[in-house]
């Protein structure tokens, strides 16, 4: 029995972590058949809503109704038998088992009693699940040979295999390139059309806009405009998002790029990754590094902060050579490194702020007595002054996990460690990946600072708008090599993006 | 429901508590004490303190090896081969039908005693000899490790299984008796009413609280067990900080060597062979996470008080020692299963409170 009209409806939900608001009272309906755009700054209660639905979380007040029905899920278990499923920005695969035993990972189909694998009936159900999400691929692929937007589609393969009639999407695109995230959408188009449900959340206001049909805009746990597309623009979204008009994305440029190199990199190569490149990094510039996903700038930067060796070429930072370092020798050589992912390489989850924010100056003068004993006043003090300089907000940098910081709290804490350090280069891959728009323009402003007072910066990113924006430079990386440098008024988008792609084209179909 | 779910946070919220375990015992013993009067006895109060000790100063190492993400299961090994070596160093006598085919008689071992039987400096040299050995096996095993990046399970099995052999071969099974009344008062005497022991295991408690809350060490001990990667992104010398711990493991292993050899007055190439699961089990008991990261001073404390409680008590009930044993493990997995719960606790509970 599908009802016409509402798929799920919750009626006044609310949900209170340790007397912090989450959710203050939302109610909301959703149609089925739609693509609904969820969207709001990090901390504004998108996931928490998105959790309560799928089990994760019981509300404290509330009531939800599904297909006309109450509804109550007890636990994530519930949720998928209620044809609910939830594909998180981290994907939920096993890497080392191969497509079909992911998808049939709750359910391989066994010969009756004797609970032997039927493993012929579950390959022919599986080639079926990719056909269905356009994933042409063998079956038994290990996952982990998949690019990143692949496994999405094993992700959603496997929630239709589960009859889901409404599925979560969060942050789906921010791992993709160009064209897998229109493979996605054309998927996400084919399963409207199916008669399911999808909710779409992303920072990407462009896609959200183009994709969805309705659009929900959440802020402190309430949700502050809902409507049809139409009623829409970009512009609306943020402003009611943010609660007031932003007129600018970006903070205006103060710094200026000097004649003094910091940086200087010639010929480093590293084979299969990085191949023959050569640049410089002035002292107050912003240097843009463009490239799609393994168009091997993370790479690169790993080499730059002595994580992976290179196998050819030099490298001078301040005036003196640099090679075969580890990260503990760039740091003291002024080198600072914030990494594409603050959750894996970037903080430590359970540690406290204090302990994240100290964790890469251990070492220098300021804070410990001969590298041995630590200054313990020196260190809380200069963590609470660089925290307050960054506006982290924190409950209590002591105590408080970094782990219940938002997105874009994190990723000031992973910055502020590197300030403690006193970079003079640093090199930030994706900084703003995931984070709202207001974190996006506090963390321009602290590029801008730095760069002003001495620093270069490294700025890695696959956004064109935000590079064009802050840089002095833009570098553009593909297949492993430069493939062409732009200065700050002969910025050109389509230019950029060509020099891009052709990397792509000489070096043949190169993941 | 909902109310349920309530009662179920706040619970959570006592098995989360600091002082959870330590209440925990107070209650235990005072419970104990009423069924049992014997047990605030002061000859039972004495044999808990007695025992307590040089299980704490073992507990404390092992939590270093935790806290990086691993496991120490040659702590008990370390204990059988640095007690027979330092015996063989200073023991006064040795059987000749024991000893005769001993592959180390006529060398280091002879009918007058060990090497420096007699002499003024046996016992210090036998001391340092002891710890030099404990070290060089934590270097091993924390090298293995952080080098090679064998798994800690397999490198400290391994080394548990030679080192244990290697003990027994080195004394062909035979305790070594007859160690100097010097060495013997480490274990028996005390400064007025405290007993040595207990400061070494103060001393070893306090050397491992500066380490881990005044030295850069410190920091990055909690650094690599939580996400070595981070640490390595953040210039800790992750190599370096393992091996350290695993170091400081066999050193406080040699120091309960120590405190057991000199009460036992021998060298036994057996000794601790019983003790693996009791260090693991007060470890986790304190709530010292089995996945790295996590871990105080003050809890080895509280979850070696408890388990000595739970141990001395259990040998009061007139039980057989396989329902002893049978008792102690399921207690011990309990710690463990809660050990997992308070993880699990900590992510969902206070979490995502947004993002």
């Amino acid at each position: 029995m599908i009802l016409s009209g509402e798929l799920i409806h919750f009626g006044n939900i609310t949900k209170e972590f340790f007397g912090i608001r989450a959710l203050a009272g939302i109610t909301l309906s959703m149609p089925s058949g739609q693509i609904v755009g969820l969207v709001g700054e990090n901390g504004a209660g998108k996931s928490t809503l998105m959790n309560v639905l799928g089990g994760v979380f019981a509300p404290d007040a509330g009531s939800m109704i599904w297909q006309g029905r109450p509804y109550s899920p007890e636990g994530p278990a519930d949720a998928t038998r209620e044809g609910i499923a939830f594909i998180h920005q981290e994907l939920n695969l096993f890497g080392n088992l191969s497509i079909a035993d992911n998808l049939f990972i709750d359910g391989f189909p066994r010969v009756r009693r004797l609970g032997v694998l039927k493993r012929g009936t579950a390959n022919r159900l599986a080639r079926q699940r990719l056909e269905a999400v356009a994933l042409e691929c063998p079956v038994n692929t290990p996952v982990e040979n998949l690019t990143p937007g692949e496994q999405q589609l094993v992700e959603i393969a496997r929630a239709l295999g589960r009859n889901a009639r409404l599925i979560i999407l969060d942050e789906p695109t921010s791992s993709l390139t160009q064209n897998e995230r229109e493979r996605l959408f054309g998927l996400m188009n084919e399963l409207r059309k199916g008669g399911c449900t999808l909710v779409f959340i992303s920072h990407n206001l462009d896609e959200v806009l183009r994709m969805s049909d309705r659009i929900v805009v959440m802020r402190d746990g309430c949700v502050v405009s809902t409507g049809e597309k139409r009623e829409y623009t970009v512009e609306r979204m943020i402003t009611d998002m943010v609660g007031r008009q932003i007129n600018n994305l970006y903070p205006e440029k103060t710094s200026r790029a000097s004649e003094e190199v910091l940086l200087r990199v010639e010929g480093l190569s590293r084979s299969g990754t990085v191949d023959d490149v050569s640049f410089v990094l002035h002292r107050g510039e912003i240097l843009g590094l463009f490239g799609l996903m393994g168009s091997g700038r993370t790479e690169l930067a790993r080499i730059l902060f002595g994580l992976d060796s290179f196998s050819a070429g030099n490298l001078e930072a301040i005036g003196r050579p640099l090679g075969g370092h580890k990260p503990a020798k760039s740091i003291s050589r002024g080198l600072a490194f914030v990494t594409e992912n603050r959750r894996d390489e970037g903080l430590l989850m359970e540690g406290t702020i204090e302990s994240n924010v100290a964790l890469a100056a251990l070492r220098r003068r300021a804070f410990s007595r001969w590298s041995v004993w630590i200054r313990g006043g020196a260190i809380r003090e200069r963590t609470l002054r660089t925290a307050g300089e960054l506006r982290l907000h924190a409950a209590d940098l002591r105590r408080q996990p970094a782990r219940n910081l938002s997105g874009g709290n994190q990723q000031k804490a992973v910055i502020a460690k590197w300030l403690l350090t006193e970079p003079k280069i640093l090199i930030l891959d994706e900084p703003t990946r995931g984070i709202d728009i207001g974190a996006k323009y506090e963390i321009y402003t602290i590029m801008n600072n730095l760069a002003a007072e001495g620093a270069g910066i490294l700025f890695i990113s696959s956004e064109l708008e935000e590079l064009a924006a802050t840089c002095d430079r833009i570098l553009v990386m593909s297949n492993g090599r430069i493939h062409g440098e732009f200065s700050r008024g002969a910025f050109d988008e389509k230019a950029i993006l060509e020099a891009a792609f052709e990397g792509l084209r000489i070096g043949g179909t190169k993941r | 429901m909902s109310h349920l779910r309530k009662r179920i946070t706040t619970a959570c919220g006592w098995l989360l508590a600091d002082h959870f375990i330590l209440v925990l015992t107070v209650v235990f013993f005072l419970v104990m004490w009423r069924i049992y009067p014997s047990m605030g006895g002061a000859r039972n109060l004495a044999n808990i303190s007695s025992n307590m000790w040089p299980l704490l100063t073992l507990v404390i190492g092992q939590m270093f090896v935790l806290l990086v993400g691993g496991i120490d299961l040659s702590q008990t090994s370390i204990m059988a081969v640095t007690s027979v070596t330092g015996s063989m160093i200073m023991t006064l006598r040795l059987d000749p039908a024991r000893f005769q085919d001993n592959p180390l008689w006529g060398v280091v071992l002879s009918e007058s005693g060990g090497l420096l039987a007699g002499h003024v400096l046996a016992v210090p040299t036998a001391v340092i000899l002891m710890l030099t050995i404990g070290a060089c096996i934590g270097l091993i095993n924390g090298l293995a490790v952080a080098r090679l990046r064998m798994p800690p399970f397999m490198v400290t099995l391994v080394t548990m299984s030679f080192f244990s052999g290697f003990a027994i071969y080195l004394t062909r099974s035979e305790n070594i008796m007859h160690l100097p009344e010097s060495f013997i008062v480490i274990g028996r005497g005390g400064l007025g009413p405290v007993p040595y022991a207990m400061m070494i295991a103060f001393l070893t408690a306090v050397a491992a609280w500066t380490i881990l809350n005044r030295m850069v060490l410190g920091r990055w001990i909690y650094a690599v067990g939580i996400n070595r990667k981070t640490a390595v992104v953040s210039g800790v010398p992750c190599a370096g900080v393992i091996v350290a711990a695993y170091v400081f493991s066999g050193l406080c292993a040699t120091s309960a060597a120590i405190l057991y050899s000199a009460r036992l007055e021998a060298g036994r190439p057996t000794l601790g062979q019983h003790l693996l699961l009791d260090v693991i089990g007060a470890a986790v008991i304190g709530g010292i996470s089995l996945f790295g990261g996590k871990g105080k001073v003050r809890w080895a404390v509280y979850g070696v008080a408890f388990f000595v409680v739970l141990d001395n008590s259990l040998n009061k009930m007139p039980l057989n020692f396989y329902a002893v044993d049978i008792i102690k493990g399921a207690v011990i997995l309990m710690a463990a299963v809660l050990d997992v719960l308070r993880n699990l606790l900590s992510q969902r509970s206070p979490a995502r409170a947004g993002a």
